[in-house]
């Protein structure tokens, strides 16, 4: 937010100050702070829904847990570290918690890399999945499984092969944009084509490695959240967190960017640079989280699209807004795949297609009508 | 601010462009480059403002070269304002203006910032904008906010490319008008692409006439507008009359024979100097 204080309200300084002026001047600011106050009011939103929606999820499952009890079991876990191994703590805390807080990561990490990318290439159809980028880290990460790079030098392996991997696809889309000026849908289809040669390499790696592992193959394709474990989420967490806070930093030149190559270049953006580094640490964060949730595709594309209706394109606050979004986005989608033919419990990226693939349709559908 | 171009070529691969520009400007000037399309005019924009890299020569930004400043560094020094086009995610008029105090400031966006760009707004008359997204604007309301964020990097040169290109003939007067107000009160030098041959003539005070890639003429529009010039350079027969102490500029017809090989019969003009082309085009310009 902006520096002095909460802004906005009648009682901040701009609105006193405007109505002793009594000027036009004055009150655009004025205006203007009340717009970003909303703004960051839709974010709190956001933020208290993902609370919400995460302790929901943690009630659901054949253990019954009240609302409440959820909150109160992981504050006393929290406070006193020697807890009585009840297996209600046991329940929240080993079950369900992990599934949770990667779920919360993993929709953070990809809306806001969507985002980001769909500033940066003025696309409103890309993001992780769509361009490929997952689906090329989802091979490097399967490669690096079975072959068990992960026990020879433990679960960084996994993510940086995931990471090489997924910067096959990054590389692609850094050569088109600069000798080719595609348009959005020839970049969503250069991305799709990828996506199909490393989901089919990916599955004959997998099926080949072992012959039984068909359903394998298939969850790890459409993306799940139950390998989630407490040992995996620290490295998930902070390349999620490090790769947001960069891209937060950079949200101006997002939108600067947003005016073109030419335009952004004459208000002082390195556009080819920034576009590379914004591309590779989409990709990392991209990998970190494919490496052990699989492939989950639409979280990307669906959360921009949704939060933009309601805050508008400024990337400062859209970022953050829709990472937030993605995330009980995820967790609801995995409510809903965890209860909707229970005690079986569907892949997560079943229902993240059920609400991404219409609106991709839509987006497509619609683009008629607009430059694109 | 002075404004110099030194033996400026360009080429997009193997096509030539621009090719030995030369220019001195060293007064706030409202300056119009006119000329027919394809011919190198916003090329010769983004040479200025370092969005592209000429091939040959130095642009000068006061003894600076640009290709020796920061991108950032040249932005505080030149605005743009480019042709206004569809935003995919169109921001609100405040937030698009706000993005002109970019090379100015860092992450966060100051009372200052905010100061000057109310300020603006209010100079253009479009403060009632403010809160409205950009891409539900008029085409000369999107131009008016385009200039404003060319006015928000608070340059001392502002580079336009054909801001004039869509509006109905009150925008187009409306743009000029505060263009050349500009000039005058802010002490700022324009340098503007258009194809308004008759408005150009009502507002510029130098007007620069390009063809194949080189500067064909420059000099005020009264020294610059003559039906020869006007011949040579887009092949169309014209009248030229005077209203109100300006050119007026009456195309009749397209010349029948096939222009002559660009380049071939170039007169280059340097400095500033209010020269007209030197002399009448060649007779031969026009014959097969």
């Amino acid at each position: 937010m902006t520096s002095n204080g909460v802004p906005g309200t009648k009682a901040s300084p701009f609105g006193l100050l405007s109505a002793f002026k009594g000027r036009n001047d004055a009150s655009i600011k004025g205006q203007y702070r009340t717009y970003l106050f909303n703004k960051f009011l839709f974010m709190l939103s956001c933020g208290a829904l993902v609370v919400v929606i995460s302790g929901v999820s943690a009630t659901l499952g054949s253990y019954d847990l009240r609302f409440l009890e959820v909150y109160q079991i992981i504050f006393d876990h929290l406070l006193k570290w020697s807890e009585p191994e009840t297996v209600k703590v046991f329940v929240v805390w080993q079950l369900r918690l992990p599934r949770i807080i990667m779920g919360v990561v993993a929709g953070f990490g990809l809306a806001i890399a969507g985002t980001a990318m769909q500033g940066i290439m003025k696309n409103p159809l890309a993001d992780p999945y769509t361009t490929g980028i997952s689906a090329g880290a989802g091979f490097g990460a399967a490669i690096a499984i079975i072959l068990n790079f992960g026990v020879v030098v433990g679960q960084y392996a996994i993510i940086i092969n995931a990471f090489l991997f997924s910067l096959i696809p990054t590389f692609i889309i850094v050569s088109l944009t600069r000798f080719r000026r595609p348009t959005p849908s020839m970049m969503v289809l250069a991305g799709i084509a990828t996506m199909y040669i490393f989901t089919a390499m990916t599955s004959l790696f997998m099926i080949s490695a072992d012959p039984n592992s068909v359903q394998a193959v298939y969850v790890w394709t459409v993306g799940t959240l139950d390998k989630a474990s407490w040992t995996s989420i620290p490295i998930v967490f902070a390349i999620v967190v490090l790769g947001s806070v960069y891209l937060q930093v950079m949200a101006k030149n997002l939108n600067v960017m947003g005016m073109g190559d030419a335009g952004a270049k004459s208000l002082g953006v390195n556009v080819e640079r920034t576009r590379v580094l914004i591309l590779a640490v989409i990709s990392l964060m991209t990998a970190a989280i494919v490496s052990f949730t699989g492939v989950i595709g639409f979280i990307g594309l669906v959360s921009p699209h949704v939060v933009r209706i309601f805050l508008g394109s400024d990337n400062k606050y859209l970022l953050p807004a829709s990472g937030l979004f993605g995330a009980a986005l995820l967790l609801g989608a995995d409510a809903v795949a965890r209860t909707i033919i229970a005690p079986t419990i569907l892949p997560v990226g079943i229902i993240t297609a059920f609400i991404g693939g219409p609106l991709f349709l839509y987006l497509i559908m619609r683009r008629e009508k607009e430059v694109w | 601010m002075r404004l110099k171009l030194k033996d400026v070529e360009f080429s997009y691969s193997s096509v030539k462009v621009l090719d030995d520009v030369c220019l001195d400007l060293d007064e706030p000037k409202f300056v119009c480059v006119l000329g027919p399309n394809g011919v190198g005019k916003s090329t010769l924009v983004h040479c200025i403002n370092r969005i592209l890299k000429p091939q040959k020569g130095v642009v000068l930004l006061d003894q600076a070269n640009v290709q020796e400043m920061g991108l950032k560094e040249v932005a505080r020094k030149v605005g743009y304002v480019p042709q206004a086009s569809t935003d995919m995610f169109p921001l609100t008029v405040v937030d698009t203006v706000l993005m002109g105090r970019h090379p100015h400031s860092g992450w966060n966006t100051s009372e200052r910032d905010l100061d000057i760009v109310t300020g603006i707004l209010g100079l253009l008359g479009i403060d009632d904008l403010a809160l409205r997204s950009f891409d539900e604007l008029s085409a000369g309301q999107k131009q008016k906010v385009l200039i404003a964020r060319g006015l928000a990097q608070e340059p001392q040169l502002l580079l336009l490319d054909e801001p004039t290109s869509n509006l109905d003939i009150r925008h187009q007067l409306e743009v000029m008008e505060l263009l050349g107000d500009l000039v005058r009160s802010r002490d700022l030098m324009v340098v503007m692409v258009s194809h308004d041959l008759n408005i150009t003539a009502r507002y510029a005070h130098l007007v620069i006439m390009m063809k194949g890639g080189r500067i064909f003429a420059v000099g005020t529009p009264e020294q610059v507008f003559t039906e020869e010039n006007i011949r040579s350079v887009y092949g169309v027969e014209a009248q030229v009359v005077t209203t109100g102490a300006k050119p007026y500029v009456v195309p009749l017809a397209a010349c029948k024979a096939p222009m002559a090989g660009e380049g071939s019969d170039l007169v280059r003009v340097e400095g500033m100097a209010p020269v007209g082309h030197a002399e009448p085009a060649l007779p031969s310009d026009m014959s097969p």
